[in-house]
Parts: C-alpha cells; sequence; structure tokens
C-alpha cells in the first residue's frame, strides 16, 4: 500500500500497464520530453523511450486518427487530450470512425482517450469544460470518471485493457487536492460498475468526477446540523453506468438528488433522472433534482465562475428542500 | 507467360521525368487488365442493379478512374495496409476481397463484410487489412498513418496505402494526417485521385495551387505527378513510393490526373461538366488504353481477351446469384455488435 495523489496514481497505472503489456504506448502533444502539461506522464519517456511516449504536432484529429490506425493493428494507444476541451478538434474522429468501427465491420479499436477536464481553476472556457454529455449520445463508446486515485487508476487499468474506445476524463481540479491509498498489486476497477462512497437512507446523491467530493462535504453536513444521512453514490462509469445500483439506492432513500459539473441543459442527469422517473417511480418521494452548473460557457473572472458552478452550499440547500418535499 | 517484356523506349516515366522502375512480367500485365476490366464490369453490374432497385440508397463508381485503383493497389505486397475511398473498388479487389463478398455487401446481405451494418463501398477485412471507409473524407488518412506507425513499432516492415480525391485535399485531416505522418517519417502513400470534380465542384473553386502534388514540399516529402489513366505509369510510381517507405524514406504524395466520368453517384446527371472535357477523357479510358498497348506488344490477343471477358462474366453471374440468395440480417440482429467484447 502507498498514499498518492490522484495524478500521481493516473502515473502509476499508465507506468503499469506499459510495463505490463508492450502494446501499450502514448500518445499527445508535450508528453514526452516535457511529461505532459500537467506533468502526468513524467518519466515515461526516459523509461519506454520515444518509440512508445510519442510527442505529436498539434493536430487532436490525426492524434485520435493515428490512435485509432494503431489500434485496428492489436496496438493499444493512449492518446492525450492536453485539455478536454481540444477534444473537439478530435470530435469526428471519436464520434464517427472510432465509435462505429466495431459495430460496422467488426474490428475493435482498444484506444483509451485520457481528457483532463473540470473547472474551478481560472481555466475560463476553453480550459475548463466537462464534455461528457457530447460523447454520452454516441453507441460504441465508453465513458469513466474516476473521482478517487484508486479508481483513476483501476479505471486507467480497465480503459486500456478494454476493447473498446474509452474516454478517461480525469478532473484536473482533483490532481494534486486528493489523495489516496493504492494497493502495490495489480487491480483494476471495472467498467460499468458505480459506488456507494457514503451510506445514508434519507436521499441519494447521484454523481462523479469532483462533484463526489462536494457531495459528501455536504452530506456530512447535514448529517451533522439536521441529523440527515444521505447516501452518496459515485457513478465512476458514466456509459455504460451502473443502472442497478441506482435503483437500488433510490429504491432505499426515495429522494434523488443528481450533481454534476457539468452545465445543466442536455448533461447526463437529465437522462439518469427519466430513467428514474420510467423505472422506479413508485419509489420516488419527491421529483428528482439537479444541482449542475449553469447553462453558460465557463466564466473566467472568479466571482462569476464561483456563481456558475455547483458548491457545497447550493448542494446542502437542494437537499435540504429535496428532504423537506 | 512468365517472360519479362522489354519495350525499348516505351518506359514508363512519371511527369516529372523520373526514371520509374521496371519488374512486371507478361503476367502481370495481364492481371492488371483483368482487375480492370472486372472492376469496370462489377461496377456496371452494380448500376445495373441499382437502377432496378435491389441495390438501394446510393451507388458510387470509379468509371474511368479504373488504372488508378488497380494499378497502385497492385504495387503492394502481403501484409500492407490498404484504407480505399469510394472509387477505388479495384483495389479492393486486387487485395483479395471476393466479388461474392462485395456483392453481398452492396445487396445488404447478413453475409456480406459488415452484415448489412453499412453500404456499399463502406466494407473492409481485417485478415486482408483492408480499412472500411467512413463517409467523412480525409478521416482515413491519419488511421492509414497510424497503421503504419504500428508497422514500425512491431518491426513489420510494411507500408500502408490511402486515397484522397480533390475535394478531400481540402480537409483538416488531409493536412493533419500528411503532417504526422511526415515528421514522423512514417511508411505511408497517399494517392490523390484528382479526378477534377469533387460532386459538382470543380478543382478551380477546391484549391488554388497550380496541382496538388505541389502541397509535398510543404510538408517535407516527395510528391509525383502521374497520368491517372496510365495504370503502368500509376503502378509504376506507386511501387518507387512503397519501396521507398520501407526503406524508411517517409511519406510519398501521389497526384493521379483523371476526370470523373459519370456523375458524383449515380442519380447525379453531372451535367455540370462541360461536354467537350468529357470527350477528351473519354478517349484517354485506361482500359482502352491499355487493352491497345497489350495488343502492340503481342500481349493480349483476341482469344485471350475473350477468356478474360468470359472469367469476368462468369464471377460476377456467380457473384450476383449468391447475393440474391443469400439471407438478409434480421432486424433483431441490430442490437449486436456496438461493443467489442
Amino acid at each position: 500500500m502507498s498514499e498518492l495523489t490522484y495524478l500521481e496514481a493516473i502515473r502509476q497505472g499508465l507506468w503499469e500497464e506499459m510495463k505490463r503489456d508492450e502494446r501499450v504506448f502514448c500518445l499527445g502533444e508535450d508528453i514526452g520530453v516535457y511529461g505532459g502539461a500537467f506533468k502526468v506522464t513524467k518519466g515515461l519517456i526516459e523509461e519506454f523511450g520515444p518509440r512508445r511516449v510519442i510527442d505529436t504536432p498539434l493536430a487532436e484529429s490525426a492524434i485520435i486518427g493515428v490512435s485509432i490506425g494503431a489500434a485496428l493493428m492489436g496496438m493499444r494507444p493512449v492518446a492525450e487530450m492536453q485539455f478536454a476541451d481540444f477534444i473537439s478538434c478530435g470530435f469526428n474522429q471519436i464520434v464517427n470512425n472510432a465509435a462505429k468501427i466495431h459495430y460496422r465491420w467488426g474490428a475493435p479499436v482498444p484506444i483509451t482517450i485520457r481528457c483532463p477536464s473540470g473547472g474551478n481553476v481560472h481555466g475560463g472556457p476553453f480550459h475548463s469544460q466537462n464534455p461528457e454529455a457530447w460523447f454520452f449520445h454516441v453507441p460504441g463508446l465508453k465513458l469513466v470518471a474516476p473521482s478517487t486515485p484508486y479508481d483513476a487508476k483501476g479505471l486507467l487499468k480497465a480503459a486500456i485493457r478494454d476493447d473498446n474506445p474509452v474516454l478517461y476524463f480525469e478532473h484536473k481540479y482533483l490532481y494534486r487536492r486528493i489523495k489516496g491509498e493504492i494497493p502495490s498489486d495489480d487491480y483494476v476497477v471495472p467498467i460499468g460498475k458505480g459506488n456507494i462512497v457514503r451510506e445514508g437512507t434519507d436521499a441519494t446523491i447521484i454523481t462523479y468526477g469532483a462533484m463526489v467530493h462536494s457531495s459528501l462535504e455536504a452530506a456530512e453536513r447535514l448529517s451533522q446540523e439536521d441529523g440527515v444521512e444521505v447516501e452518496v453514490l459515485d457513478l465512476r462509469s458514466l456509459l455504460p453506468f451502473d443502472k442497478e445500483l441506482l435503483l437500488q439506492s433510490v429504491r432505499k432513500t426515495g429522494r434523488v438528488l443528481i450533481v454534476h459539473e457539468a452545465t445543466r441543459t442536455g448533461g447526463i442527469g437529465g437522462e439518469l433522472g427519466t430513467i428514474l422517473a420510467e423505472e422506479a417511480f413508485e419509489y420516488l418521494d419527491a421529483p428528482v433534482r439537479r444541482v449542475t452548473a449553469l447553462d453558460t460557457p465557463v466564466p473566467y473572472s472568479p466571482p462569476l465562475e464561483k456563481f456558475f458552478l455547483p458548491d457545497v452550499k447550493k448542494i446542502l440547500q437542494a437537499l435540504r428542500e429535496l428532504v423537506r418535499y | 507467360m512468365g517472360k519479362k517484356v522489354k519495350i525499348p523506349g516505351q518506359k514508363p516515366r512519371a511527369q516529372n521525368g523520373t526514371r520509374l522502375l521496371e519488374g512486371l512480367e507478361e503476367k502481370d500485365y495481364l492481371n492488371l487488365y483483368y482487375y480492370m476490366r472486372l472492376t469496370r464490369e462489377f461496377e456496371m453490374r452494380v448500376v445495373k442493379l441499382y437502377r432496378q432497385g435491389k441495390i438501394v440508397g446510393g451507388a458510387y463508381t470509379g468509371y474511368g478512374q479504373e488504372a488508378i485503383s488497380v494499378g497502385s493497389a497492385y504495387a503492394l505486397e502481403d501484409g500492407d495496409v490498404l484504407a480505399p475511398l469510394h472509387r477505388d473498388a479495384g483495389a479492393h479487389l486486387v487485395r483479395g476481397q471476393s466479388v461474392r463478398n462485395m456483392m453481398c455487401q452492396y445487396l445488404g446481405r447478413r453475409n456480406g463484410p459488415t452484415r448489412g451494418r453499412d453500404g456499399n463501398i463502406h466494407h473492409g477485412s481485417l485478415p486482408l487489412r483492408i480499412f472500411a471507409m467512413i463517409s467523412h473524407l480525409g478521416a482515413m488518412i491519419p488511421v492509414a498513418a497510424g497503421a503504419a506507425l504500428a508497422g514500425l513499432m512491431t518491426g513489420q516492415n510494411l507500408v500502408a496505402m490511402t486515397y484522397i480525391g480533390d475535394g478531400g485535399t481540402s480537409t483538416g485531416d488531409f493536412h493533419e494526417g500528411l503532417n504526422f505522418a511526415s515528421v514522423h517519417k512514417l511508411p505511408l502513400i497517399v494517392i490523390i485521385e484528382n479526378n477534377q470534380y469533387a460532386y459538382s465542384t470543380p478543382t478551380c473553386l477546391q484549391y488554388a495551387c497550380e496541382d496538388l502534388v505541389d502541397r509535398a514540399p510543404g510538408y517535407g516529402i516527395r510528391g509525383v505527378k502521374v497520368d491517372g489513366n496510365d495504370v503502368l505509369e500509376v503502378y509504376q510510381a506507386s511501387k518507387e513510393a512503397v519501396n521507398r517507405a520501407r526503406s524508411g524514406k517517409g511519406p510519398t504524395l501521389i497526384e493521379a490526373k483523371t476526370l470523373r466520368i459519370r456523375g458524383h453517384s449515380e442519380h447525379d446527371d453531372a451535367s455540370y461538366v462541360p461536354g467537350e472535357l468529357l470527350e477528351l477523357w473519354k478517349q484517354r479510358d485506361p482500359i482502352d488504353r491499355f487493352e491497345k498497348y497489350l495488343r502492340r506488344h503481342r500481349i493480349l490477343t483476341d482469344q485471350l481477351k475473350s477468356e478474360v471477358e468470359e472469367r469476368i462474366l462468369a464471377e460476377i453471374e456467380d457473384a450476383v446469384e449468391y447475393a440474391e440468395k443469400s439471407p438478409f440480417p434480421d432486424g433483431t440482429e441490430v442490437l449486436e455488435g456496438v461493443y467489442a467484447g
């Protein structure tokens, strides 16, 4: 066991997979000699060489297209988008090429695309987004969003070992702010399985990414201040997501708050809420509520971004209204 | 059969004057002829089936461009990767895709290479290392580059060959893919099929440079311009590019000049193409030209020609009969295969 930051856990996962399987390699902008914009890939090029840690030109569509081509030949590329916001430059390769190849002609596309995402880092509109909803709508893709160092390493391993294109959303805000215990032996966190990170009986928060931590803080405060026990369900995988776990929790508590840092309209919270209405209606004691970022581009100036983002206070208020319903 | 044919003074040259490689035997000349005829007959049967309503959606052909797809693919070896485009049915055939499979594909049958999930030329084969194209043009260039990269990483000494039209060269992916391959010296060959029209858009509205191959120095790579209706010239330029790529000299951009003789697809009457231009290039039909060449050098006789035609007709009839007897997929199958594993 060792204690690693969220970022170190990602690096360790990548390192171990590259050691374990010579078909695994990395490519992206500034990931080699520079060690990556956030230093996630620091040390890899010294260990594995420039053939397996490739400094690419500034070309997201080519990065993803090249990854697809290599994957069709049996390699297992891990591509990095320097910021998740730049994934839109390679949108077509992901949604029309990678996602549809196996369905159309039976060839697996085992690519992993790492996307440093999320705000609260003064990044402004183009360095802060959570773009998962764009891809949630595309059959053929898998999406994961770890919230802890343990899950970050385990889900990265799962993503690399998965024969499908997996978008791996690593939240920048969590990189160095959270630490966790990592076992020394090999382990995988399976894709498609959520995790109850806090048990409760009075309401369920369904959440992922950095919002798991805000949700946990809100749940603790509600417990201390109001004596209300909230269950926090960390989705971990956004696609496929753990519908059974969601339904189990909702049947138990009857009240649901969905919290995601991504903007509101068209965010995956809408889909989850509708599924609960379709399949857990009899168990709901209150309408499904959401706490999300507002429907605007991510603003830069701190007071604007603070108003824009969900936070512990907003989650608490929504919880209190939910419980009072 | 098998004797080397030396033709004094007739050695094909690329338009930049470079002496090209030799190495074709008589049987190869007949193979090239066979594949071009097969491509032409196959596609004309596709057109007929489309008009009969048996092929739905759309039909695209590479009519008049057979020398490009056949001549280039013929330069590849076992293990090489091909990423063809919609007018490259000839390349699929040269690389070993069966006429039966292709007919099942066009007719949307369950036992075709995409099991009915995609139509017409959008098919591929992992064993044959043919990558199925997607409709977004340019997208396959980075993918082909990636296959070339994988070959280098695994010491396979393969090359990857892909195609793009004059229209497709305007895309971002053309630039990104070619640039990536050039920087990393990948064994990639990109063949521009400049047939002068991208749907209804003439080349004067597509690019401002004189020739598309002028872009090659911009990427730091070699560019070659060839007569796209001369199968030997296409073959020899491709062969040299393949050899260079295989020996670590990086990508080549080949521009093959031709004209799209039919519409963009079969529903398009292409009335925007000037009649004189059409007539001029019809005179340069690649199959007619090659036939004249083969006759002049006594490689093709009336007898051999009949044999080739009979063989092709039989293959196509067999394929159509086979495909028409093959089952459609069941609607319930639609949910299968979204994910691998």
